[in-house]
Parts: structure tokens; C-alpha cells; sequence
């Protein structure tokens, strides 16, 4: 090795010339081209790049030269380790792609496999509907109310203007509790919950009570003993049956689509006043678009009002219930009323966590 | 109610050809519920009017057959074999000629039968698919029309008949009058009331002495007599026909009448046979222990509550809902007495209920008759019965009317429009109830006085549903209101909603089901005799006596959908249900305040309170794989295990803390049986059930079931953001054997207590049992992550940890530390 203040030698430094650089350059691209795999190339590269290669070593004898002489030389030194360099790269990348797309394709997996290890569930179409239909009323500011299945016969029919010998009360056909003079009821309506809001909240008041009614119905497939109605409530200051109709037509909207509205037909309820049974215009329909029945609503007579404490003089209110499962049959399409009572996991899990 | 179309247009005046679509329209506007529409089966081919020139009874056959000659308009007669004998020589009856075919595809040809050409048929009503009589064939009054004429029109074929929905406050509306005026309101047309009767000139003694002595409940009772009638007299042919359209069935002239006149005029009549009634006639409530055999040969004792119409010998008559049978018309009945009343409807429903007969005439009074028509009926009846049966009134007419005048409603002419939300021109609202037939008088505010038919009528809402009602509901426009803003769901709906959905996005199907059991159900699942899941509430009308009461826990009905899915060929079923249970026990009665104004407080309070709690409960239950079979390898079986992790998913759901123990309880496996803890409280059990129970209920071994209690879980805490370190952990693992019976749950607890602030995660990563830890003993592997917030562990401080650990753990439970 030479020193920095060693006399000039031309042998010493002949590592330095154009020839041997050239020769040293073309020596490492033959052998990095010759490598045929990753680990050939490895093993290869200290003769050509590590500490003794050919181009490592000319550098050291850069000092060696007289200045004047050192940046000419310094420059071909520089381009042929940039030279070997590149070559190295080069092929280094060439392999590893050539591995990579043998690896790649080596671990390739049938994706069609199944993975259902843990099957997912579902909720019953009648609570998922219910929550969304009681959401289309949380958006619109309501609150969702509550009262008990097994209920008072008070709150279930008189304070509803049904009294004791109404013939309303015998068509209801209730499921009555013993002993006979218990004074509860298994609820006929989810308008129980419209008395226990009046009598424990004050205007304005405007809640959404989803629930289940019971009837004694023998179960076919077209009546069930057990079934769910949504029950809606407002009292408020000048509230009329357009703002009863302006609810229902938003709620079948939002539930129907764009094009659904209601039609009214008139009828009797002992507890709205006036009254009617409501057709939602459905679109969808699986045998065309039609009008389909769907519940019934009205204005809360004055005399449920009263009994509730609440001044008819001063505040007006309107009422309206439907049944969750006769939504489902036409807005689902399904047939036959069993279904929503076996608690067959074909047909439920067909609706999902969220239908 | 039935409407037959003909018979409407008798008193309205239809447009003719107006479709039974627009008269169904009408009807649904007018808000009378069309609930079905019997049209007639249909005929095709010659059908026509015959006379009877001719019988021969037929002889040698095993029934009487006779052949007759049958003049149907044609040169010659035609010989038809009939099977019937209620017709005679110069009847008009209806004849089906070869070529014709008869409801239900029955095809008329000339055959031979019984040695003689048959050339055609004499129909019956049942035949031509106009009634259900087949005692004889349809003989035609004497008005019929001559031979030959088309019988469908002559017999009704064409007529369609509406049936009509009717709530509870139009009872005028079962009546052809009350259809007759909303329709002629609702098509805007002329019409009649066929109820405008009055009373010829009847004289002389009255017809029978009667004293009313509960006027409260009778206000109105009109009675006549008449003699002479002919008790052999047929009811004609039109008349039994309107009452097959209506559904009634033809008895005889005199009490087909008394229908008739009730579905025209709406006013139930009773006709009682004259000479077996004995003395004077008295309404008046029933006394202890009396008894009345009804029409319809039942003996019933009587309540002091039931009103009663009674003679010398007792009673004869459940007023309003049922005549007696000691007075009742017989094939020998020439002298009768009318009767048309008023009653009053709570009692009449009362009556009606407790002797289980909701009969026509209880029907209609319930809803409300119109006392003005006693009379109208008893005219009616009267000119029917002498014109078909030759009858004569006699002596005069008894009516002990003591009808106060009908109170008259204030009504301020605007509010129909306030209730509405549509502006009514006053005398619009003036001109829509006096269609109703309300009289109007005054303007601000309209004096209203509501007509005798319509008792519903009583304040100014209903005057106001009227006006809407007929204004139409079409004209009320759609105005979304603005409700002030509310507070969403309240935590304990937010926290059911987010219970349902996490066990059904962990593998469970939602299966509601009905909440009615039986001892049965509760026997099955091993509940002792003083479990309290036996003090249930009991249905006093239940669908099924073997379910008689309501659920006080879940199982039953998850349960029985377990075993219905596995029937039906699904093998692995996970299923949850979510809802109230009904706990029984003593509890007082709810009271039944008035309704003119709120209850007190105490009252409302012992209403409320007098309800039973009805907790929310959810279970789960499974049987066969949790997971499946596949390419990966084997399934896992469902298991005790599944049920306890799917309480810890609702507790986590929840937000609470959930503790499990061993526990012991019906219908649980007793060693595999979890006791579910929250706060020190048992919220719920979860485990495999008792092999027995799955035996009883043939369900598969090892099924796996959870209740718990949602109500009874706490309310969570708001949670608190952890404060997470970025300092590196240090991960010690740590296997002890202990002794079986430490629950690894006790372990885990030590483990914890004795590691401290600086355990961030302690997981049970291993257990093992078999000859390396002996006989007894398991060992039980854990994994812990330590960590500090604020520095790095050192490795002294690690080992620190652990060595308080072991040195706890095996000091506590007597464990050894696992080399």
C-alpha cells in the first residue's frame, strides 16, 4: 500500500489506469450476470464491491498521486464503482422480481374457499323494523314510550272512552287475568301507552310507543294471538288532522319511498275523534303497485284527554297505530303469518342484524 | 251487514248501470268497510219461468217421484222428472232447459231417469246458487211472470250483494234505512225512507195491558195484536230471498217478518204467541233465582241485572236478546202479539255478555236502535203479515213511551275547520249535518239537535266528525308538524337494542315467541314445587288449557323453537329472545276509576302500582356445532361454555361488569351450571341444561342455555378514556397446578390482586390435567402483560412482580408454582 507521501510509482498505481478500471468494471458485470439466483449474486459481490474489489482497492491509491494527477484519476475511479454499482442493482432487482412472482405465485390460495366459522345470527325482522320505524319518529323529535304487556284494564280501555259495556270492548277480544276482578288485561293495543304518557308527561308531547298486542286469535295464516303494533302521540297546542296527515305521509315516505303516500278511510275508534283507517300507496308491491291497509288513526277525543288531565279546550292531539307484522307481509313480501312465530332460523335469518 | 244491491235500489235511486266499484267506493268514503262482495254464481243457458200443468206421481221408486208437464212458454209442454213435492199443479217455478248450465259447471241435458225423458230441471234455490234451501224447489209467488220469461232477473241471479263492515257507533247502519240515507248522501241522490209509516186508525181495547217498570232501561214499548193468521201461510218468495242474501234463515211468514222488518227498518221486533201468553205483561228486572228456558232451549238463571219481559207465569222474554220458549210461535200460531221496543245499550250488552248470546236484536240495541221506529216496524210487520197471511189487528196500539227530550249540542261552527285543519264555510258545516239529519238552528255558535237514530251524537267532536267525514277526508292536506326537539332513546332502549344486535352478530338467531306456557313446560325444565318460577299469572280465557299461564322465564318457548328448527332438519341452531317475563304472586286489584276527569294521585298510584313488574329478560339457547365442519378441520360442539361467554357478550354489551361462579339451578346440569353475578347480585344463570330436562324435551345432549335478567343489570358507567403508555411491555408467563376445584376465576382474581398497578392484561393461555401434575390437580397457565405508564421496565422490577405473584398464588390456593 502506498502512503500519502510516498514517492510517485507508476507500477504501484497501474490499479489507476483507464485499462484496469474498464477491465475491473467489465470483470463485475459479467459476474453479477452470470448469477442465476439471489444468493449466486450474494456470493459474488464482495469480489466486485466489498473491501478487496478491484475498484475499492484502485480508490486507496488515489493519495498515492500527485494532486494535479489525483482529480482525473478520482473521477475514473468514482465512474467505475458507480458503473459496478449499477450492475449489481440492476441484476439484484431482476432477481428479486423473478423470485417474487415465483414466490407470489407459489402461495397462491383458492380465495372461494368458505371461512363461515362463526356464523353470523340474526334479529327478528319484527324488532328490526320496529327500530326503524321508531327512529323515522326520532328523527322527526319523538320519543319512544313504554308500558307493560300485562296492563291495567283502566288504562287498556276506559281511560281510551271504552267503557265498561262498550261493544268496542267485546269486539277487542281480550285475554283476561286471574282472579276476574284482578283489573288487568293482557293489552289488546299499544294505546294504553298513549294514557300512561298523558297522565305522566305534559304537553307537548310526542312519542312513538312500539309494542306487543295480544288478541284472542287462534294462530293461522292469517291471525296471530300475539302480534306488534307501533303506536304514535301528539298533543300540542293546534294540532289538527293535516299534521296528522303530513306524519303519516313522511313515515311512508321514509319507510316506503319516495312516491308512498296515505289515503284515509273513514272509521270508529272509541279514543280518536275523528277517525280513520289509513292505506299506504306502495309502490313495490310484489303483485304491482297498489294500496295496501295498514292501520288506523285519528284526533285524540277530548274524552281520553279529560280523563288523562289534559285541557281539550286548550290542546288537541292526533293518534295513530299499525301493525308491525302487516308492514313486514307487504313491504317483505311474506305469506304467511306462522312464519313470524316459529322462530324458524331459515326465515329470520334471511332479514340480517339490520334489514 | 249484508247489503243485497236490489233491495238498496228500492229505496235510493241508484244510477242505473252504476258498477259495483263505485258503490264499493262510496261505501269506503262514507266509512262503511266493505268487507266483501258476493256476486252471484253464474248461470249460462236457457233459464226460464214454468207453470206446473201436469203431476204424476211416480210409483216403485224408494223416494216419491214425480213427472210433471211443464208449460215454459214453448208450443208444447215439456215432461220433467222432479224429485220434490212442495209444488202443485199451476205453481210457477223456475225451469232449466237443456243447454243450460247450472253453478258449479252442472250441465243440463234431456236424459232418461226413472223410465221417462227428463227434458230439462226444476231448480231449487240451492241449485241456482241463490240460497241454502234444499228441502223442496223454488215455488214463485202468484205474481210471477208468464212462462217462458228468463227466470235470472225474476229470481234475483244478478243481484250483488255488499257486505259491509259496520263499527260500533252507526247501528243505524244494520239497517237498510240507515244504508239508504248514507248513500243517498254519499252518491248525492234521491232517496226514501222506507221507515215514514204511519199508524192506520187502529181502535178499540188495547192490544194487551203491559206496565214497563224499569223505564231507565226501557223508554219505549209498542206492542199490537194480531188474529187470524194463517199459520201454513209460506213467506213469499222475495222475501225469503232477501233474507238468504242477508244471511238469515226462512222459518215461518211470522217470524221471517219480524227479520225482514229488522234489516229494513233496523228495530228488532218479537212476536209472542197470544194465547199462551197469561195475564198482563211486565218489563221488569229479574228476582233471585229465576229461571227462562230461551228460543234456542237453554235454561238460564237469571241475574238481578237482566232485564226481563214477563206474564203471570214469569218470564217470557230476555228483553232485547232473546224471546222465550213458553210463548214462542208454533206451526199452530194464529194469534200473535208484536212487540217493538227501545232499550238501553249497556244493559242490553251486560245481558248479552253474561248469557253468552250476541243475537241480533242484542247486536243492534248495543249500538243503538232508533226509538222512533217502534211503531214504524209494528205497521210494517202488521201490512206484511195481512198481506201473506191474512192477519188482522186487533184492538189498538200499546206504546208506553216515556222518551225525554234529546238534548241539543252547542257547536261553534269553526271548529270543524280547527279540528280539520280545512276551512269550512259555516253553512257548510249547516248543510253536512242536516244530511246527517241533525237540526240546525242559531249561527255562532249552531244549536244542534242530533236525530233519534243517532244516539252516538252527544258532543261537539262527534257533530265535527260528521262534518269532516261527509266533507270527505280527502280535502284534509298533509302538514308535517314541528315537534320540539327531543332526547333519543332513552340508556334502556339503547341498551336492549345493542343487547339483540351483539348476540346476533356473535352467532345467535332471534326467535320470539309467545309467552304462553303451561305446568307442562315448567315441569320439563325440573323446577321444584316452591320454585317461584311457578307463581305464574294465570289467563282466564287462554287459547290452549294446556297454556294457561304467562311466561315467567324465557326457556319454554326458546326452547320448543329449539326443537322445532332441529325437527325440521337444521342441525346446529344457536337462537336468543329477548322480552318480558311475568312473574305471579299475591297482588291487589287495580282499581277502575271514572273517566270525567284524571284520577287522583292515590288512585293513579295504586292503578300503576296494582300492574306487576314485567322484567326484560334475554336468553340464548344451542345445540350442535357453534362452529361448523369445513375444510379447516372439525366443528366445535355448542357447549356450556358458549351460553356463560354469551352472558360475559351481554354484560360487555351492557357495559357491566360481569362475575361468574359455580352454580346449582333447575334446569342447569348441576356441575356445569354458571351463576351470573353483577355487583353481588345474580342476574342470571347460563350452562348446559340437566340431562334429564333434555330428555323431556327430546332435545340433544348437552344443550346449552342462558337467562339473564337485563333490567336487574345496573345502569353503566360513563367510560373512562384509559391512559395508554408508550413504553415497551414485558410478558411473563406463568403455569400453576392447583388443586381441580380452584376456579380458574379465583386464580385469575389472586393473579390480579397480587400483580398490581403494573399488570396491564392477565389471560388464561392453557389447562392441563393427565399424570404430570397428578391425580386431582390441574395446571393452569397464564399470561401476563406488564407494563408502567411512565418508564420502562427494568428487569428487576419484572421479576419483582412475579415473584409476588408466585409467592401469593401459591400461598392463597395452596398452588405450586409449575417448572
Amino acid at each position: 500500500m502506498s502512503g500519502a507521501n510516498d514517492p510517485y510509482d507508476p507500477k504501484q498505481v497501474a490499479a489507476l489506469s483507464p485499462e484496469s478500471l474498464d477491465a475491473a468494471v467489465a470483470e463485475a458485470q459479467r459476474a453479477f450476470a452470470g448469477a442465476g439466483d439471489l444468493e449466486q449474486l450474494a456470493a459474488v459481490r464482495p469480489a466486485h464491491l466489498g473491501d478487496r474489489a478491484p475498484v475499492l482497492l484502485a480508490r486507496r491509491e488515489l493519495g498515492a498521486l500527485p494532486p494535479a494527477a489525483r482529480a482525473d484519476a478520482g473521477k475514473r475511479v468514482n465512474a467505475a464503482r458507480v458503473a459496478v454499482t449499477e450492475a449489481y442493482e440492476t441484476r439484484r432487482a431482476e432477481l428479486e422480481a423473478e423470485r417474487d412472482a415465483r414466490v407470489l405465485a407459489e402461495e397462491r390460495v383458492d380465495v372461494t374457499l368458505p371461512w363461515d366459522r362463526l356464523p353470523r345470527g340474526a334479529r327478528h325482522p319484527l324488532t328490526t323494523l320496529t327500530d326503524r320505524i321508531a327512529d323515522i319518529f326520532v328523527g322527526m323529535g319523538y320519543e319512544v314510550a313504554e308500558g307493560p304487556e300485562l296492563e291495567a284494564e283502566w288504562l287498556n280501555f276506559d281511560a281510551l272512552n271504552i267503557g265498561r259495556d262498550h261493544p268496542a270492548r267485546t269486539m277487542m277480544d281480550t285475554f283476561f287475568v286471574v282472579p276476574e276482578d284482578s283489573g288487568l288485561v293482557l293489552r289488546t293495543h299499544t294505546s294504553p301507552v298513549q294514557a300512561r304518557t298523558m297522565l305522566s308527561r305534559t304537553p307537548p308531547i310526542y312519542v312513538v310507543a312500539p309494542g306487543r298486542v295480544y288478541r284472542t286469535d287462534e294462530l293461522d295464516a292469517t291471525h296471530l294471538p300475539v302480534f306488534h303494533q307501533v303506536e304514535g302521540l301528539a298533543v300540542d297546542r293546534g294540532l289538527t288532522m293535516a299534521h296528522l296527515r303530513g306524519t303519516l305521509d313522511h313515515l311512508a315516505r321514509s319507510l316506503f319511498g319516495a312516491d308512498a303516500v296515505t289515503r284515509w278511510r273513514p272509521s270508529y275508534f272509541p279514543f280518536t275523534e275523528p277517525s280513520a283507517e289509513f292505506d299506504v300507496w306502495f309502490p313495490e308491491h310484489r303483485d304491482g303497485p297498489r294500496w295496501v291497509e295498514w292501520g288506523g288513526c285519528g284526533m285524540v277525543n277530548p274524552r281520553v284527554l279529560v280523563a288523562c288531565g289534559i285541557d281539550p279546550e286548550e290542546y288537541s292531539g292526533f293518534a295513530f297505530g299499525m301493525g308491525i307484522e302487516r308492514a313486514l307481509q307487504f313491504r317483505s313480501a311474506v305469506g304467511d303469518m306462522r312464519h313470524f312465530a316459529e322462530g324458524d332460523v331459515r326465515f329470520t335469518s334471511a332479514f340480517g342484524v339490520e334489514q | 251487514m249484508r247489503v243485497p244491491i236490489g233491495w238498496l235500489a228500492e229505496h235510493v235511486d241508484v244510477p242505473a248501470g252504476t258498477p259495483v266499484e263505485d258503490l264499493d267506493t262510496a261505501f269506503v268514503r262514507l266509512g262503511l268497510e266493505v268487507e266483501e262482495v258476493h256476486r252471484p254464481a253464474e248461470v249460462t243457458g236457457p233459464l226460464v219461468v214454468g207453470r206446473v200443468l201436469e203431476i204424476e206421481d211416480l210409483t216403485g221408486f224408494k223416494k216419491p217421484i214425480r213427472y210433471c208437464q211443464v208449460d215454459v212458454g214453448e208450443e208444447q209442454a215439456r215432461g220433467i222428472v222432479c224429485g220434490a213435492t212442495n209444488f202443485a199443479v199451476g205453481d210457477s217455478v223456475v225451469v232449466a232447459l237443456p243447454g243450460a248450465v247450472l253453478p258449479g259447471g252442472f250441465g243440463i241435458a234431456a236424459r232418461k231417469t226413472y223410465d221417462h225423458v227428463s227434458d230439462g230441471m226444476i231448480c231449487s234455490v240451492r241449485e241456482l246458487g241463490i240460497g241454502e234451501d234444499h228441502a223442496g224447489i223454488l215455488v214463485l209467488g202468484d205474481d210471477a211472470p208468464a212462462p217462458g220469461t228468463p227466470a235470472g232477473p225474476v229470481v234475483g241471479l244478478d243481484d250483488v250483494v255488499i257486505e259491509l263492515a259496520i263499527t260500533p257507533d252507526r247501528g243505524y247502519c244494520l239497517s237498510m234505512r240507515g244504508i239508504a240515507r248514507e248513500m243517498g248522501t254519499g252518491l248525492g241522490v234521491a232517496w226514501r225512507d222506507p221507515g215514514a209509516l204511519t199508524p192506520p186508525a187502529w181502535s178499540g181495547e188495547p192490544a194487551w195491558p203491559v206496565s214497563v217498570e224499569d223505564a231507565d232501561r226501557c223508554d219505549r214499548f209498542s206492542m199490537i195484536a194480531v188474529e187470524g193468521l194463517d199459520p201454513t201461510a209460506p213467506s213469499p218468495w222475495w222475501m225469503r230471498r232477501r233474507l238468504a242474501q242477508s244471511g238469515v234463515r226462512s222459518i215461518s211468514l211470522a217470524v221471517d217478518v219480524t227479520n225482514y222488518v229488522m234489516l229494513e227498518l233496523g228495530q228488532p221486533m218479537h212476536a209472542f204467541d197470544r194465547d199462551r201468553v197469561r195475564g198482563p205483561i211486565a218489563v221488569r228486572r229479574a228476582r233471585e233465582g229465576e229461571r227462562l228456558t230461551t228460543l234456542d232451549g237453554a235454561d238460564r238463571a237469571l241475574s238481578s241485572d237482566d232485564l226481563l219481559i214477563t206474564d203471570d207465569s214469569g218470564p217470557i222474554g230476555l228483553a232485547a236478546v232473546m224471546g222465550g220458549a213458553s210463548t214462542e210461535i208454533g206451526d199452530g200460531t194464529s194469534n200473535v202479539l208484536l212487540e217493538a221496543a227501545h232499550w238501553e245499550p249497556t244493559g242490553v250488552a251486560r245481558t248479552a255478555r253474561r248469557h253468552r248470546l250476541p243475537s241480533e236484536a242484542a247486536k243492534r240495541f248495543e249500538r243503538g236502535v232508533d226509538p222512533a221506529m217502534t211503531v214504524a216496524a209494528l205497521v210494517r210487520a202488521a201490512a206484511l203479515l195481512a198481506e201473506y197471511g191474512g192477519a188482522r189487528v186487533v184492538g189498538s196500539l200499546v206504546d208506553v213511551d216515556t222518551r225525554g227530550p234529546r238534548p241539543t249540542i252547542a257547536l261553534d261552527p269553526a271548529r270543524p275547520g280547527r279540528v280539520a285543519g280545512v276551512a269550512y264555510p259555516p253553512d257548510r258545516v249547516t248543510e253536512l249535518l242536516s244530511a246527517v239529519g241533525c237540526t240546525v238552528d242559531g249561527d255562532a255558535p249552531l244549536t244542534v239537535t242530533p236525530p233519534s237514530w243517532r244516539p252516538d251524537l252527544t258532543d261537539p267532536a262527534d257533530l265535527v266528525e260528521e262534518v269532516v267525514r261527509l266533507a270527505g277526508y280527502d280535502d284534509v292536506p298533509s302538514v308535517l308538524p314541528t315537534a320540539p326537539p327531543g332526547r333519543g332513546l332513552t340508556e334502556r332502549q339503547r341498551r336492549r337494542r345493542a343487547v339483540g344486535r351483539a348476540l346476533a352478530e356473535f352467532g345467535y338467531v332471534e326467535a320470539p315467541s309467545f309467552p304462553f306456557v303451561g305446568t307442562a313446560a315448567l315441569d320439563a325444565l325440573g323446577l321444584a314445587a316452591d320454585d317461584p318460577r311457578r307463581q305464574v299469572v294465570l289467563i282466564r280465557n287462554p287459547l290452549s288449557e294446556e297454556e294457561p299461564a304467562l311466561r315467567t322465564t324465557l326457556l319454554p318457548g326458546l326452547l320448543a323453537a329449539l326443537a322445532r328448527n332441529l325437527s325440521r332438519g337444521i342441525r346446529d341452531v344457536a337462537l336468543f329472545e329477548h322480552g318480558a317475563v311475568f312473574p305471579g304472586g299475591e297482588r291487589s286489584a287495580a282499581p277502575l276509576p271514572g273517566v270525567d276527569r284524571r284520577p287522583d294521585d292515590e288512585t293513579l298510584g295504586a292503578l300503576l302500582g296494582a300492574v306487576p313488574e314485567q322484567p326484560w329478560h334475554v336468553a340464548v339457547a344451542l345445540s350442535g356445532h357453534r362452529e361448523p365442519r369445513g375444510w379447516w378441520g372439525q366443528g366445535r360442539p355448542a357447549g356450556w361454555a358458549d351460553a356463560v361467554q354469551a352472558a360475559r357478550r351481554v354484560a360487555e354489551t351492557a357495559g357491566v361488569e360481569l362475575t361468574v361462579r359455580a352454580g346449582d339451578r333447575a334446569p342447569w346440569h348441576p356441575g356445569r351450571c354458571a351463576e351470573l353475578l353483577v355487583g353481588g347480585r345474580v342476574v342470571g344463570h347460563a350452562g348446559e341444561l340437566h340431562p334429564r330436562v333434555c330428555a323431556a324435551l327430546d332435545l340433544p345432549a348437552r344443550t346449552a342455555v342462558m337467562e339473564l335478567d337485563v333490567d336487574a343489570l345496573p345502569p353503566a358507567p360513563v367510560p373512562a378514556g384509559p391512559r395508554l403508555s408508550s413504553f415497551p411491555p414485558v410478558f411473563v408467563d406463568l403455569a400453576f397446578v392447583l388443586d381441580e376445584g380452584v376456579p380458574a376465576a379465583a386464580v385469575e382474581g389472586s393473579i390480579r390482586e397480587a400483580a398490581g398497578e403494573l399488570l396491564e392484561a392477565v389471560r388464561l393461555f392453557d389447562v392441563y390435567t393427565g399424570p404430570q401434575v397428578g391425580e386431582g390437580r390441574r395446571s393452569l397457565a397464564w399470561s401476563l402483560t406488564l407494563r408502567a405508564p411512565d418508564r420502562t421496565l427494568s428487569g428487576e422490577e419484572a421479576a419483582e412482580v412475579r415473584q409476588r405473584v408466585v409467592a401469593f398464588v401459591e400461598q392463597a390456593l395452596q398452588a405450586e408454582l409449575r417448572g
